[in-house]
């Protein structure tokens, strides 16, 4: 499970670099965020722009990585894609997560 | 793995498209097959919207056989898509343990308070019985039969809310 982590001002923003986070690959997630975010800024951005797939499982492992920063630091969501939108849609975890178009106060290059 | 794809008339004089797997019931089995279903003729007919939710419903009902029916044990699991008129039939067999009470679990989404309490499972049923319909499941001696329609359409097909407070 690749994930890259990087440091911008008071959040931790970490990108899923993985087309999936299924039932095969979501143990791995879990514990790839749980290394990544130790000592972790306030604020997690999770940029899921990479990842066209996400079943329960990986729903799961994303709403264990939230409580696994509780209390005190908070998980966001950043750029789901239209499978990913639709899981966390329907079962009303968007409205758990404050969830942004794009990472946060990153530009996005000119088309 | 086994990929089989038969174009044949159907009765309206258009082609039905049928695809056949048989795999081990393993979560990287069950990955291959929906990365092959997705870019096979079955699924390439239908709008991609379309083709992400058969992967949600197709993923969860194959990774409940994986992790229930098959809890401790190993096995395979049989996928058949049907697709005629721009509609999707699908049955999944497996020789696994049978349903509890051999019936479906209700799939409703938990109510919770805090955000500490929120599942971290149990979205898989309520995703499976919004995003089908004619959703059936039958037990014949060992084997374990599970046949639905796709159904992209769950504009509110549901009630169920997650609040917290």
């Amino acid at each position: 499970m690749k994930v890259n982590s990087e440091t911008m001002g008071d959040m931790l923003v970490v990108r899923v670099e993985e087309p999936r986070i299924d039932a095969a690959g979501a143990i791995q997630f879990k514990e790839r965020m749980r290394e990544v975010t130790v000592d972790a800024a306030p604020r997690v951005v999770l940029d899921l722009s990479c990842v066209n797939f996400l079943d329960s499982s990986g729903l799961g492992a994303v709403v264990a990585v939230m409580k696994l920063l509780l209390p005190g630091r908070k998980l966001e969501l950043a750029g789901l894609t239209p499978t990913v939108e639709k899981v966390f849609r329907l079962t009303r975890m968007d409205s758990v997560f404050k969830i942004h178009p794009a990472v946060p106060g990153v530009l996005r290059d000119a088309v | 793995m086994p990929f089989e794809s038969t174009p044949s008339p159907d009765a309206g004089g258009g082609r039905v498209f049928i695809v056949h797997l048989c795999f081990p019931a393993t979560f990287g089995s069950v990955r291959e097959a929906l990365e092959n279903l997705m870019s096979g003729p079955v699924l390439a007919t239908i709008p991609e919207a379309d083709r992400g939710t058969a992967q949600i419903v197709l993923a969860e009902a194959m990774n409940n056989i994986v992790e229930h029916a098959y809890v401790g044990t190993s096995g395979e699991i049989t996928l058949t898509l049907w697709q005629a008129g721009g509609e999707v039939a699908c049955r999944i067999t497996d020789r696994g343990l049978a349903m509890p009470d051999e019936t479906l679990p209700a799939g409703r989404l938990a109510t919770v308070d805090a955000l500490a309490d929120l599942p971290e499972g149990g979205f898989g049923w309520f995703l499976i019985r919004t995003l089908s319909r004619d959703l059936r499941y039958a037990r014949y001696g060992t084997l374990n039969e599970l046949t639905f329609v796709l159904n992209p359409d769950q504009s509110g097909a549901n009630d169920a809310t997650v609040s917290i407070a």
